[in-house]
């Protein structure tokens, strides 16, 4: 089992122009680790996270996407994962950090920790997915999951992590919202 | 055939009018999930046409985080759903439209209403409460009800990305469509 932060410092080290888009914990640990214009994190509503990727992805083809989902909001948005696979953008980019709880509403579980994300993403279409739970294996293959063809789909299979402070004013912060289109439409 | 319907004063809209309106208004995606009442005059109609790329998804709720995201590419999108999804996506509406006051541009089928009556008077509750709902969420809404109503459709949808607004156009008659005829009394 790995830990969601130490993923994230991984995952920064092969960030570059790339839109990350991420909500609630992962936001709040991406945040912390690689504070940039181009992190999204006004997603609206728990859930949509893949959804504006998939928007990103369509509006700047030429950019690539990385969404960081939670497991509670992927599943509120399950039926995201047929539709990303059928518009099959290339630059998609999808990680899904699984710790079995809604962690930002008080940690309860999920309904069925079971589940299998990267299954459900494979049968639904996604051109290549990917389940990590060894961070030196982790570490091992991100960057050749990063270079793959999208749509790219990977489970990180994290323990609940310390106490987050959830500061939103500052996440959902207008002039981000504004930052990040200046960089984007750039 | 529109123009004919002018003439004689029927009370009629036509999908190809509301299509044309829908690309003058720069649009180049239309995000949708099946509505019976604009199913056969606008969604199959707009899945061959050329000018504009058919989104189809799951769940309503999918096209305001995809039209947020295409937004911020300075992409415009339409979402062409039926009047229960919109409700079911009252919650991602509030936070990203109304809330982060983005200009997500919304085609609502008004499903089982009577094209006579103002929605607002309709026998049908999920109806009824449609405007209403725009209204207090602050949401500008036009009735699309005849040929005659089209014409609103660019100027509402300039003015969303101008100001950065929502905007819902409520589709309150079947639209007919080139190849066939609609008819305002079928249920879906």
């Amino acid at each position: 089992m790995m830990k969601r932060d130490e993923c994230f410092r991984i995952l920064a080290r092969h960030i570059g122009k790339e839109a990350v888009v991420a909500t609630y914990s992962s936001a709040v640990d991406w945040v912390e680790i690689a504070p940039r214009p181009l992190n999204y994190l006004s997603i609206g509503a728990m859930g949509l996270d893949s959804s504006h990727g998939l928007g990103l992805a369509l509006g700047r083809p030429d950019k690539r996407v990385i969404v960081l989902q939670g497991d509670g909001s992927l599943l509120m948005n399950l039926g995201s994962l047929v539709t990303i696979a059928a518009v099959a953008p290339k630059n998609l980019i999808h990680l899904v950090a699984q710790n079995d709880t809604y962690e930002a509403n008080g940690s309860q579980p999920i309904p069925n920790p079971k589940v299998d994300f990267a299954g459900i993403a494979r049968s639904s279409g996604y051109a290549a997915c990917y389940d990590f739970s060894d961070l030196k294996n982790f570490e091992q293959q991100i960057g050749h999951v990063l270079e793959q063809q999208g749509p790219v789909f990977a489970t990180l299979h994290v323990e609940p992590s310390k106490k987050l402070k959830y500061d939103y004013p500052s996440m959902y912060d207008p002039k981000k919202r504004e930052a990040f289109k200046a960089q984007w439409r750039s | 055939m529109a123009a004919a319907a002018a003439e004689t004063g029927a009370r009629e809209l036509h999908g190809a009018g509301i299509i044309n309106a829908i690309k003058a208004s720069g649009v180049e995606y239309v995000l949708a999930v099946p509505d019976i009442v604009t199913s056969s005059g606008l969604l199959a109609p707009i899945a061959h046409d050329k000018d504009l790329r058919l989104i189809r998804v799951c769940k309503e709720d999918e096209c305001i985080g995809i039209a947020s995201g295409l937004f911020y590419a300075d992409k415009r999108a339409l979402i062409l759903i039926q009047y229960t999804g919109f409700l079911d996506s009252i919650n991602a509406i509030r936070g990203i439209a109304v809330e982060y006051k983005q200009p997500i541009c919304m085609m609502i089928g008004l499903l089982g209403h009577e094209p006579d009556l103002a929605p607002r008077a309709s026998p049908r509750y999920g109806v009824r409460i449609i405007e209403p709902i725009c209204d207090d969420m602050g949401i500008a809404h036009h009735l699309i009800s005849l040929d005659s109503d089209v014409g609103k459709i660019p100027p509402a949808i300039e003015n969303a990305y101008r100001t950065s607004e929502p905007v819902a156009l409520l589709i309150g008659r079947r639209p007919k469509s080139a190849d066939r005829q609609g008819s305002d009394d079928e249920e879906g």
